[in-house]
């Protein structure tokens, strides 16, 4: 099987957020960038487990600049056997979606899968914007997976409950908690991602039809209102008469 | 136009319906235009969506439209903005809305912001906000195509009611049948999922073992609430994964978030800190949660969580 995995790379979960001075962009003074976890944990590791079980291989791919190779490679680390990135910096999900549509539409992948969403714009965007464009079915939120030759079973995460479904390849899929188990890279995966191939794509040109305007930090909270242990009629009249969420 | 598309389950509207009419509605009397409602199979109640501003309640009955799949339902709500000339179009930020914002924004070729709490600004651009950085921050994006779609937030505003019940008409878009077969929907019956829950009672390893969990559960119940936990306590099996709540979990923003036991992680924070009321109850004052707090509780939760069940009791009793 021909396996895509997009990949995104984005601040570290424990980035204290803060912005440059005009809020226009993100103040990267510090920021640790990772790989998004659900696109590495998830994804990736389930697309590892498909090729492992049934052969075929694992491509990765990521839309951005040449500082993102560090985090690609650590996707090559964990097992992946060849790495793409189209050398483009969009400001809209469409115009990233656009990017990986424009390079998957020709190569014949099997499934294409995502994270569920990035830890920075947590938007689910992208991966069904994909599918879209390739004409694909989309199964958003799967946390399990079976394949029986090239028809999948998957259950989806959906509210307050799990739905069941089967569809056959090729499709588009985004990985949420339970796809697989993280996998941390040895030193020979390490060593082995040195070799493997990091082919670099030009960008088509699209559009951005949405722009980042500013940011802004919400509101601090006031100082939390301590109530004593013994007393907690005191906490119930709060709610209802201050808070009045009760 | 504004088009809302209002979810239904179980031949109902569900709350998130509502909510988006009248965040459509207030949209639509932002641009000076109209806000008209979609609903895809069974619903008893659309009517009553124009009491939440919809002028017109539109349905399509397919029976390839019976289960839900993200192609699909692409192709006929698609077929209905286009029909109806909608200028905007707004979703639920739901699993099935986040599933279907993408395509419906890459088969519109429209511009489309997920999650989106506040009515747009239209003096200079149309304008929305949406929390980015798992809830650290507020973003403000400009949508710059003629053709726009949205996802609102869960809980980011109240329905509001503004008029009466409209009727409904059949509207007829061209469906294909889709290439998914859902063969099962499990559903936790009796409570209210988390990402619609107005009211949640959380909590982590300060319970000390999942035995201990009969305290949180009765809180939970006095207080109508629904359960939730933190990740280690779902790691570990304490607990079921659908109840993690944070940044790798589901991020909620409930009226009322209580967390007993729970440090207050900035990966949990993250997913819970639009909450607009939170209680902390830790034995440890250092707690990093207390400073995200709007009350805290400082004191052994095995003592203080039967407590306020109690007085909880005593306050329903009176009221």
């Amino acid at each position: 099987m021909k396996l895509l995995v997009c990949v995104s790379k984005t601040p570290d979960t424990t980035t204290k957020i803060k912005f440059t001075s005009d809020n226009s962009e993100l103040d990267t003074n510090g920021v640790q960038y990772i790989m998004n976890p659900y696109d590495e944990w998830y994804a990736l590791v389930r697309a590892l487990e498909l090729k492992e079980a049934q052969g075929g291989s694992v491509t990765i791919l990521n839309v951005g600049p040449a500082e993102n190779d560090t985090v690609i490679r650590k996707g090559l680390a964990i097992g992946a056997d060849e790495a793409v990135r189209i050398n483009a910096d969009p400001q809209s999900s469409l115009n990233v979606a656009k990017q990986i549509a424009e390079y998957a539409k020709g190569e014949g992948f099997d499934i294409v899968f995502f994270g569920k969403e990035t830890i920075d714009y947590n938007g689910s965007e992208v991966s069904a914007m994909v599918a879209e464009l390739l004409d694909m079915p989309f199964i958003s939120y799967a946390s399990h997976m079976e394949m029986d030759g090239n028809n999948a079973t998957i259950k989806r995460d959906i509210e307050g409950g799990v739905e069941t479904l089967s569809v056959d390849t090729p499709f588009v899929i985004s990985a949420a908690k339970g796809l697989a188990e993280q996998r941390i890279p040895n030193m020979r995966g390490i060593m082995m991602a040195k070799r493997k191939p990091l082919k670099v794509v030009p960008a088509a040109t699209f559009d951005d039809p949405v722009a980042t305007v500013s940011y802004e930090l919400p509101p601090e909270k006031g100082q939390v209102k301590l109530i004593d242990p013994e007393n907690m009629d005191e906490l119930v009249r709060l709610l209802h008469e201050e808070a009045k969420v009760i | 136009m504004v088009l809302v598309f209002a979810e239904t389950q179980k031949g109902k509207l569900k709350k998130a319906a509502f909510e988006a009419v009248t965040y459509g509605y207030r949209t639509a009397q932002a641009l000076g235009s109209e806000c008209v409602a979609l609903v895809i199979g069974a619903a008893e109640d659309a009517g009553q969506l124009g009491k939440y501003g919809a002028s017109k309640v539109y349905q399509v009955e397919d029976p390839a439209l019976e289960k839900f799949d993200s192609q699909t339902y692409t192709r006929a709500i698609a077929g209905a903005a286009k029909e109806l000339d909608a200028k905007v179009l707004v979703l639920s930020h739901s699993t099935t809305g986040k599933s279907l914002l993408g395509r419906l924004a890459a088969r519109l070729d429209a511009g489309s912001v997920p999650g989106v709490n506040a009515v747009p600004t239209t003096d200079g651009g149309f304008k929305v906000r949406k929390p980015v950085f798992s809830g650290k921050a507020i973003a403000e994006m400009e949508i710059k195509t003629d053709v726009k779609v949205l996802s609102l937030m869960g809980n980011a505003i109240q329905p509001e009611v503004v008029g009466d019940n409209v009727g409904v008409e059949a509207l007829s878009v061209p469906v294909e049948a889709g290439r998914i077969t859902v063969k099962d929907v499990e559903r936790v019956e009796g409570t209210v999922p988390l990402p619609e829950a107005e009211l949640v009672v959380s909590a982590g390893r300060g319970m000390k073992g999942p035995e201990n969990w009969g305290i949180i559960e009765e809180l939970a119940e006095v207080l109508g609430a629904t359960t939730a936990c933190s990740r280690p306590v779902a790691d570990t099996g304490w607990r079921p994964h659908h109840e993690h709540v944070g940044q790798t979990g589901i991020a909620i923003r409930p009226n009322l978030y209580i967390a007993a036991g729970i440090s207050g992680a900035i990966q949990h924070l993250a997913g819970v800190n639009n909450s607009k009321t939170i209680v902390v109850i830790n034995k440890d004052p250092d707690a990093p949660f207390f400073k995200a707090a709007d009350y805290g509780v400082v004191g052994d939760l095995f003592e203080v969580v039967p407590r306020l069940t109690e007085a909880l009791k005593k306050f329903k009793a009176e009221n």
